[in-house]
Formats: C-alpha cells, structure tokens, sequence
C-alpha cells in the first residue's frame, strides 16, 4: 500500500493537473499531428509532471504542463530523422524576414469565409514551427502572453513578433487557398 | 509608431494585452495608416472566425485511464486496523518507536488472518464442480511433474491412500496474489486441499488450527515451504492427515 503522503500528493496532482488533460492533448496533437503520438506523449508529460511535481511552485499549472509537454515532443522530434528536428528556440530565417509586404491589393479588408474545423486545423497544422506553437497557446489554449512566455522560455517581445507572424501566415494560407476554390 | 512596430503592436491589442498608454498610440497610429487599419481589421474577422469555430481536441477516455493509472490508487476498502495503526505511528514522532512495535505484531497478525481467510475462499471455489484439479491423478509421480514451470515452487506431493487419504490430484491457485500450487487429497468424500507456498525462513514453524466459516485450517512451515491444509473434516482428522504427511515427508528425505 502505498505511503499516506504519496496518496496525498497523488491527489493534490490529480486536482491541479487532470483538469488541463484537453488543453494538454490540444496542443499535443497540434505540435504532433498524429493522435497516437500525442496520447503517448501526453501520458510522459503527465508521468514526468507527477515525478517533478514536489519541485513545481506555480504560479500557474497550464504554462508549466506546456513547457514540459514541449520537451517531450521535442525527442519526439528527434526521433522522427525525417522531420524538424526541434521547435527552434534561436529565430530562424523565417522570423528576420519582415513580417509584412506591401499588398498590391487594395486595403479594404477582404472576408474570409467561415470554415468547418477540420479546414482550420489543417491550415494551423501547416504553420512552421515557432509559430504553430505559439499561435496554439494563444489561440486555442487562451494562455496569456506572459503563460507563453513561461511555457516556451522566451521573452515576451519573442512571443508577440511570432505571435504577429504566425497570424498573417495562417491568414495568407487561408486567403490562398480560398483563392484556389474559387 | 511605425508600421513594423503596428504590425506587432496590433494583435497585442486584439488580445487585450496593452496598457491603456500603448493602446492608445496604437489606436492612433491604425486611425492615420489604411494599411494598418486594413490589417487590424482583417486580423479581427479572423479571429471572430477562430473564436466561433472549435479547434480544441478533446482527450479519448482511454489516455484518461491510462494517466489515473500512473497515479497511486487510494485502497477501495474502508480504513482496516492496518492503516489506522500506520497513520498513528506516522503522525507522533514520540511514540514511533513504541507504535512501530505494535504495527509489526498487528501486522503480522492481519496479514495472516486475510491469507487464512484468502485460503478458505480457495478451498471454497475447488469445492465447485470443476474446479477440484488441473490434474487429476493418483499417482503422486503424475502429478507432481505436473507443476514443474508453472510454479517458483515444486510442492511436495506424496500419496497417502495407505495412511486414509486419497491423492485425487493438483491445481493452479492464487493466494495474495501469486500462483501456489494446491495438492488435493479425499477423506471419505471430504475434500482436503494442501496449498504449498515458498517462504524465506527456512525454520520449522509447528502446526496450528485455525476455524473459518466452518472449515478446519491447519498451517506449518517447514524446509522453507508454508504450508495450509484445509478441509471440512475435524479438526483431529486433520491434525492426522498433517502428522501423516509431514512423516511420510520426512521418511522421503531420509530415505
């Protein structure tokens, strides 16, 4: 039978960390794009949450489940040999490049069309890696830019340019391919 | 505010994250700049279709059973003296010592009190029709073979029929959750079920008759195996049915 205060602390992690299983799952099939990777994954991020969950000291659960799920893809990662090989944590080439071009279209905005889910997320799917990710956190975890920024370890300036980034990008892809179906 | 700088600024006020000084510079420079306004614009419909759409996956059930599985279980069972005695002596540092010493007594006798009831249930379900023997033999040189592999154990199995009880065979059974191997013998149409188990001390522990739910159990240990004879027979039939064995194992090792 196990220790009293192992059950204690079983049940504290229980509370402070099943409740964000989806959320975890969420961006665990985003960074992944495969459902049985995410679920292994998500179970090792849980493993290792529970293992390092004496050490944890807040403020907020969802950015310290994030960070250690992105470790966790990030040897998922490296050992796919065919994909990239992390999440880029210095700024590649895409991050330098200006954000924005001038549009030869006019300013008005143009609409976009409603979308059913499954177009959206194979349009988030296609994003490059920073940007994914944090568009993910953003968007669909609703974590606050300073919870990114705990979560991936940049500061928050880096959060905000990729951020900015990952939005045109998804908003070019998305326009592009509306053009394609017309 | 240039346009780089609005270009970033702008999703930071879509978010709610500015301080009401910067959003208010950034509101003014989207008001002097169409093309920035066209973005702020364009960024905000995108994000009211974002909104409305559900993009989150929801985590099967299974990956939930999985995770609660990682995680020490609570005990089902109401809080048993066992636990009770444990939390006292680990919530009085003083008395530790003195509680130590009365959990290990408490203990044991507990441990032993739900392998003999662990034991009875066994002798109960032998008792249903099939499920007396795996192996069903007289012959001692039949059955013992019989539990080689399947056992960390090789029970002694030794036919008493001369002495008054019949060897009918052998079982596979499970007491405190590992496999032990149970040796079946008949008095009369009385069912006596010898379970054998492997133990650490190798020193001869006498038997003792304990009674549950109306069953006669006798247990020794002896030459580093447990052993439980249990049987609905009285408690003097089954006090003989040990004497006889354990002579007839004694003559087997001498002999």
């Amino acid at each position: 039978m196990p220790a009293t205060d192992d059950l204690q602390k079983a049940q504290r992690f229980r509370e402070a960390a099943l409740p964000h299983l989806d959320d975890v799952y969420t961006l665990a099939r985003y960074l992944l794009r495969d459902a049985a990777d995410a679920e292994d994954a998500v179970q090792e991020c849980y493993l290792r949450a529970l293992k390092h969950f004496d050490s944890y000291r807040g403020p907020t659960m969802k950015p310290w489940l994030f960070a250690i799920l992105r470790n966790v893809c990030n040897a998922e990662y490296a050992r796919r040999a065919h994909r990239p090989s992390a999440i880029e944590d210095t700024p590649g080439a895409a991050e330098q490049t200006p954000i924005w071009q001038e549009t030869e279209t006019s300013p008005e905005t143009e609409m976009l069309r409603s979308r059913d889910a499954g177009a959206i997320r194979k349009l988030i799917d296609a994003l490059a890696e920073p940007f994914k990710e944090t568009f993910v956190l953003r968007e669909i975890n609703n974590l606050s830019y300073r919870e990114i920024a705990e979560a991936v370890g940049a500061p928050v300036g880096t959060v905000m340019s990729r951020l900015a980034r990952a939005r045109a990008m998804l908003r070019a892809a998305w326009k592009a391919e509306e053009e394609q179906a017309r | 505010m240039t346009c780089d700088e609005a270009r970033i600024l702008l999703h930071a006020l879509l978010d709610n994250e500015l301080d009401a000084g910067h959003a208010r510079e950034v509101e003014a420079h989207i008001a002097s700049c169409p093309d920035c306004a066209a973005e702020f614009a364009a960024q905000r419909e995108m994000q009211r279709v974002l909104a409305d759409t559900d993009l989150r996956y929801t985590a099967p059930a299974s990956l939930r059973t999985r995770i609660e599985a990682l995680l020490p279980q609570p005990q089902r069972q109401q809080p048993t003296r066992r636990s009770v005695l444990r939390g006292f002596a680990m919530g009085s540092a003083v008395s530790a010592l003195a509680a130590t010493g009365v959990v290990a007594v408490v203990l044991r006798q507990d441990d032993q009190q739900r392998i003999l009831s662990e034991v009875v249930s066994a002798h109960l379900r032998s008792l249903q029709a099939g499920h007396l023997t795996d192996v069903i033999s007289t012959d001692q040189h039949t059955v013992k073979p019989w539990f080689n592999g399947k056992l960390d154990v090789a029970p002694p199995v030794i036919d008493l029929t001369a002495q008054g009880f019949t060897l009918v065979g052998g079982r596979l059974d499970y007491i405190d959750a590992r496999a032990i191997g149970a040796v079946v013998y008949k008095r009369r149409q009385h069912v006596v079920n010898l379970f054998v188990s492997q133990t650490s001390s190798t020193e001869y522990r006498a038997p003792k008759t304990e009674t549950m739910q109306g069953f006669n159990c006798r247990r020794w240990g002896n030459r580093g195996l447990n052993f439980w004879a249990v049987s609905d027979i009285g408690a003097d039939e089954l006090a003989e049915f040990v004497d006889k064995f354990e002579a007839a194992m004694k003559a087997n090792v001498e002999g």
